[in-house]
């Protein structure tokens, strides 16, 4: 039940998978609306202390999902055309592609000084030597365009749900739920 | 004979062209003899001091002839630089320099008015944020003279204020931080 099968996905799956999904639904929000705060705003320094611990966490979850998948079994696509399989597929993988990056690039503008990121004032993730000249504007620019492509990407893995569940009617939704069993 | 004759004619002729531009001097940015520092309040408590790290000029001085002086830096803004990343990254932005915009920032000077033999007002057009105004501020000479390596060296400290909002940078950054005081420290290695 904890591990995928070869007809559904595992509680852990489920559970990093929603957790993720509203975790960077959040942190899109959040962003937004941060680096719109006036400079007396009470919420201008917390607002991106909070971006900045979330993201932290949220790169572990990720890595933790990545890994976890790499080290199960995962459920066989449900029928259909193979370009809709491979579709699936090469989604997932921009999917993960494209959150890595943004975590990244994330790390790399707070970082670019040499300074480290404080999670939550529980521990300090330190810094890695700048990589090029005003990194932080440069990977500023390329973390909001990630950040936008992200929620295309998105809106188009949820509309690929969406339409397995209620046109196909198959358990391509049902089984990101929860762990379906043998029977259908 | 002749062709020596040639030899010691050009060489005079270029001591000559170099005496003739004798107080030209380049502003020494490649040993980092010279700075754009700036400096605003921060909340009305205390300061925030940044800098501009790659800008490039030259200017003109003769002590004898002080009022021909002039002067030209051109700074670029996306140098700007207070010791902070994610601050940096805002001053870069839409809400400050906007550098993508706005690349550069320019001083040249139109006239020099010596006050005495170290002192004295530069007046000049600054362009910041793509608005161009008349400035002039005070200048004073901290001195000139050989340095070891075999050149000719001369220094000078300018210091001006300015509105922020007078350049079209308008983000509130509180009443104690709508001006902005830049300071110059160039020296110069004569050409």
């Amino acid at each position: 039940m904890l591990k995928n099968s070869t007809k559904s996905y595992g509680w852990a799956t489920i559970c990093m998978h929603w957790l993720q999904a509203v975790t960077i639904l959040f942190m899109f929000g959040l962003g937004l609306y941060m680096v719109d705060l006036t400079y007396y705003d009470p919420w201008y320094r917390g607002s991106l202390e909070l971006h900045k611990s979330i993201g932290i966490m949220l790169m572990v979850l990720w890595a933790a999902m990545l890994l976890w998948r790499f080290a199960n079994t995962n459920p066989k696509p449900e029928p259909g055309p193979a370009w809709e399989q491979l579709a699936a597929k090469a989604m997932h993988w921009v999917l993960y592609l494209t959150i890595g990056s943004l975590l990244i690039s994330g790390y790399l503008i707070s970082t670019a000084d040499g300074r480290s990121i404080a999670v939550f004032d529980l521990f300090q993730v330190p810094a890695l030597p700048a990589l090029i000249e005003n990194q932080e504007t440069v990977v500023g620019e390329i973390h909001e365009i990630l950040a936008w492509s992200l929620i295309g990407l998105v809106i188009l893995h949820f509309a690929a749900a969406m339409k397995h569940h209620f046109l196909n009617k198959d358990n391509v939704l049902r089984r990101m739920i929860r762990p379906l069993g043998q029977s259908r | 004979m002749k062709k020596l004759f040639k030899a010691a004619a050009l060489s005079a002729a270029m001591i000559a062209a170099t005496s003739a531009n004798a107080a030209d001097y380049v502003i020494d940015t490649k040993g980092a003899h010279a700075f754009v520092q700036f400096k605003i309040q921060h909340l009305g408590y205390s300061w925030l001091l940044g800098r501009f790290n790659t800008f490039e000029g030259e200017f003109s001085y003769d002590a004898k002839k002080p009022e021909d002086a002039k002067i030209n830096v051109v700074i670029q803004t996306a140098s700007v630089d207070s010791n902070h990343a994610e601050r940096d990254k805002h001053l870069r932005g839409k809400d400050f320099l906007n550098v993508s915009k706005y690349p550069t920032a320019t001083f040249t000077s139109t006239r020099f008015i010596p006050a005495d033999d170290n002192n004295g007002t530069l007046e000049g057009e600054f362009t910041l944020h793509g608005v161009t105004k008349k400035i002039s501020f005070p200048v004073k000479k901290i001195g000139e003279g050989s340095d070891p390596w075999g050149g000719y060296r001369a220094g000078f400290e300018g210091s001006t204020t300015l509105k922020m909002a007078d350049y079209g940078m308008t983000y509130n950054l509180g009443p104690a931080s709508a001006d902005v005081q830049i300071d110059l420290y160039i020296e110069g290695i004569r050409k």
